[in-house]
């Protein structure tokens, strides 16, 4: 009986076998298509952006010269925009939003908690697009009218708010970020937030620690990987982001103490001037601006990968 | 399986009509300048609904017009910046001038009215160098006693992106100030030299900078300081009389220059001669290439500028555009003539 029921087990077995090697060649093709993809992504910056490179060398990084007329090209303007407007944004989004985070899980009531928690998730769904059309017609003008002014009388011996108050600019572009990436950081911090036990929480309270202590002792140095990850998480999404930033950031390629000056993003500079650029060397020149951003975003990748795993040796605890 | 039929048939339904225009009608595709776009579009709507014949323009930026078109992807390329003989030689293309518009300059100042502030080409390519940073400098109170003038400081709002708006600007700033084709140059982007600058994304977006910025100054064309009814300047020309821009002195600069004598029409409009003439005015342009492969779908191309040139003017002045002068769509006309041929045979007429 069992020499007969033989045959048609093994049929079986053998399609599910063929299915399974079907199975894992697909799945081994899915994940080398991602690197496949960032390695062509990649040389393909790298080979048409070689004409820039080969014509500025090294001194494309370092020079603030972008002028179409005399071809001349150099990144440090788009840089120095891309920079300083991801550092306003995350130096006003990270500690706005761990403070939301840790009200949401440690202050408030159930139910404001979920309502605010909704909306903050709603906040992430906004396009980039609508985030700039509001900051250039509703939140640009507020900042001329009221912000700047009133910087400029009270800190406006610093450099960083002189020259006239134009409401768009680096400052504008920085604050429409934050925005932007709030709800990342938050949402994510929220949950990390969430994971510290209870009893933990508690026992701090319990010794007498005060709500500042208990966040600023107990859930961030807890959660402080997957608060870290947020971050990093936030500052790719601002390194990168477009089309908002085009649209309030001035598009101007000026390095500038002030804030209120318009400048100009590596993302902007290219969604600007692309479609006009007609000479092989000012493509190549925005083609090799692209190649920076991708070098940078994958340099903040690294480090962020790089910060995880020390922390992740040195605090046993947590996540 | 029945459903899988059904869908067939659904599918087929839906497609078959489809397919069978597709096959009857002539489908013309052209790429290239914004700037026309509106025009452009309207005008293979309207030729649609009267001969059927389907006109997709995708407005990608003289750059991309000009790209297509070499790479033979589409069958018209357009752009706001003339080529040159040698570049239209090299490629094999033809170029013509298809309708003309002005480039204005627009102010953000309180009480000051549209037409009532006054400029020279010199003064204002000092402005837009940032030699002159203020309003109430004398050099601009000299030239409008009437005027309040603020004391505030001006605001330089050009495009971020490159244009034909731009490259017209500054080849008129160029002609104006040797300082600034010395220091600038002509291009359709250039680096800014005033220090208090900003640039927005096309022509609306100049706009909305400089209404949105106090005490701003920017150009735009004329069709959108119209829409958005914001502050022109009058300009000085070359007789020397003070002009206010419209259709009129558009009209006149195209008037009176020598379309005659300019291989591949190559003509830049600005400070042309004449009491009338607006002196930024420019031309954008159609470009085709001289040796066709399908004789009957160069023949359609024709057809669509010849109905637009010759029906398509009032259309234009609608959207304020200026439709060219009858003797220079003759000269047009000559030239596809000679020069457009399929199997080398003339295309036109």
């Amino acid at each position: 009986m069992a020499d007969l029921a033989l045959p048609e087990t093994p049929t079986k077995a053998q399609t599910w076998r063929q299915g399974d090697v079907i199975f894992r060649w697909l799945s081994r093709g899915c994940a080398f298509l991602v690197p496949a993809l960032i390695g062509g992504i990649f040389l393909a910056l790298l080979i048409y952006s070689l004409p820039a490179i080969k014509k500025f060398g090294v001194g494309f990084l370092v020079s603030p010269e972008w002028n179409p007329v005399t071809q001349e090209f150099g990144a440090a303007s788009s840089i120095f925009g891309t920079v300083v407007s991801t550092l306003i944004a995350m130096l006003l989004a990270v500690p706005l939003s761990l403070a939301i985070a840790f009200f949401l899980v440690e202050l408030a009531p159930p139910a404001v908690s979920r309502v605010v928690s909704t909306l903050i998730e709603l906040l992430a769904a906004i396009p980039s697009i609508i985030f700039g059309m509001w900051g250039l017609f509703v939140f640009a003008p507020f900042l001329q009218a009221h912000v700047q002014p009133w910087l400029a009388s009270t800190l406006g011996f610093l450099p960083l708010f002189q020259g006239p108050p134009m409401g768009i600019g680096i400052m504008s572009a920085g604050i429409i970020l934050a925005f932007m990436i709030l709800p990342f950081i938050c949402a994510i911090a929220r949950d990390v937030f969430l994971l510290v036990p209870r009893t933990i929480r508690e026992s701090a309270f319990g010794m007498g620690a005060t709500t500042w202590e208990v966040m600023y002792k107990v859930m961030i140095p807890y959660g402080l990987v997957g608060l870290i990850g947020a971050v990093f998480l936030g500052l790719g999404r601002a390194l990168g982001e477009t089309m908002a930033i085009t649209f309030v950031i001035g598009n101007s390629h000026r390095i500038s103490a002030s804030l209120f000056a318009a400048g100009n993003s590596i993302a902007s500079t290219l969604a600007n001037e692309f479609a006009e650029a007609t000479e092989p060397m000012y493509v190549s020149s925005l083609i090799a601006l692209g190649l920076v951003l991708f070098l940078i975003t994958y340099l903040v990748q690294i480090l962020a990968q790089f910060l995880l795993r020390r922390l992740y040796r040195s605090w046993s605890v947590g996540l | 399986m029945r459903r899988v039929i059904c869908l067939l048939a659904l599918t087929a339904i839906i497609l078959g009509p489809a397919v069978g225009v597709q096959a009857q009608t002539q489908t013309l595709n052209g790429a290239g300048a914004s700037f026309p776009f509106p025009l452009y579009s309207q005008w293979a709507h309207k030729y649609h609904a009267l001969t059927g014949v389907k006109v997709n323009y995708q407005s990608i930026g003289s750059g991309g017009g000009i790209a297509q078109i070499k790479a033979k992807t589409v069958d018209f390329g357009a752009s706001d910046e003339p080529l040159k003989t040698e570049d239209l030689d090299q490629a094999g293309l033809v170029q013509f001038p298809m309708v003309v518009g002005g480039v204005v300059p627009v102010v953000n100042l309180p009480g000051i009215a549209a037409g009532q502030i006054k400029f020279t080409g010199e003064l204002l390519a000092q402005v837009f160098m940032g030699k002159i940073t203020k309003w109430n400098d004398p050099a601009i109170k000299n030239l409008n006693p009437g005027l309040n003038l603020p004391d505030q400081n001006i605001t330089v709002v050009h495009r971020a992106d490159g244009s034909g708006t731009t490259w017209l600007f500054t080849h008129y700033l160029s002609l104006s100030s040797p300082e600034w084709r010395d220091k600038v140059g002509v291009g359709k982007a250039a680096k800014w030299p005033a220090p208090n600058s900003v640039g927005g994304k096309g022509n609306e977006g100049v706009a909305s900078y400089v209404k949105k910025v106090a005490a701003a100054i920017g150009y735009v064309e004329y069709a959108y300081a119209l829409q958005s009814q914001m502050s022109f300047a009058v300009l000085k020309n070359k007789a020397g009389k003070f002009v206010t821009p419209s259709i009129e002195s558009f009209q006149a600069a195209t008037a009176n220059a020598d379309w005659q004598k300019a291989p591949g029409y190559y003509i830049v409009l600005n400070d042309q001669p004449g009491d009338q003439s607006w002196p930024i005015t420019g031309a954008t342009y159609i470009l085709v290439h001289k040796q066709q492969a399908d004789a009957a779908k160069a023949k359609g191309v024709m057809k669509f500028f010849d109905w637009c040139y010759k029906h398509g003017a009032e259309m234009a002045q609608k959207l304020d555009y200026v439709p060219l002068p009858a003797k220079v769509v003759e000269l047009v006309q000559a030239t596809w003539a000679k020069e457009i041929k399929a199997d080398g045979k003339p295309v036109w007429p």
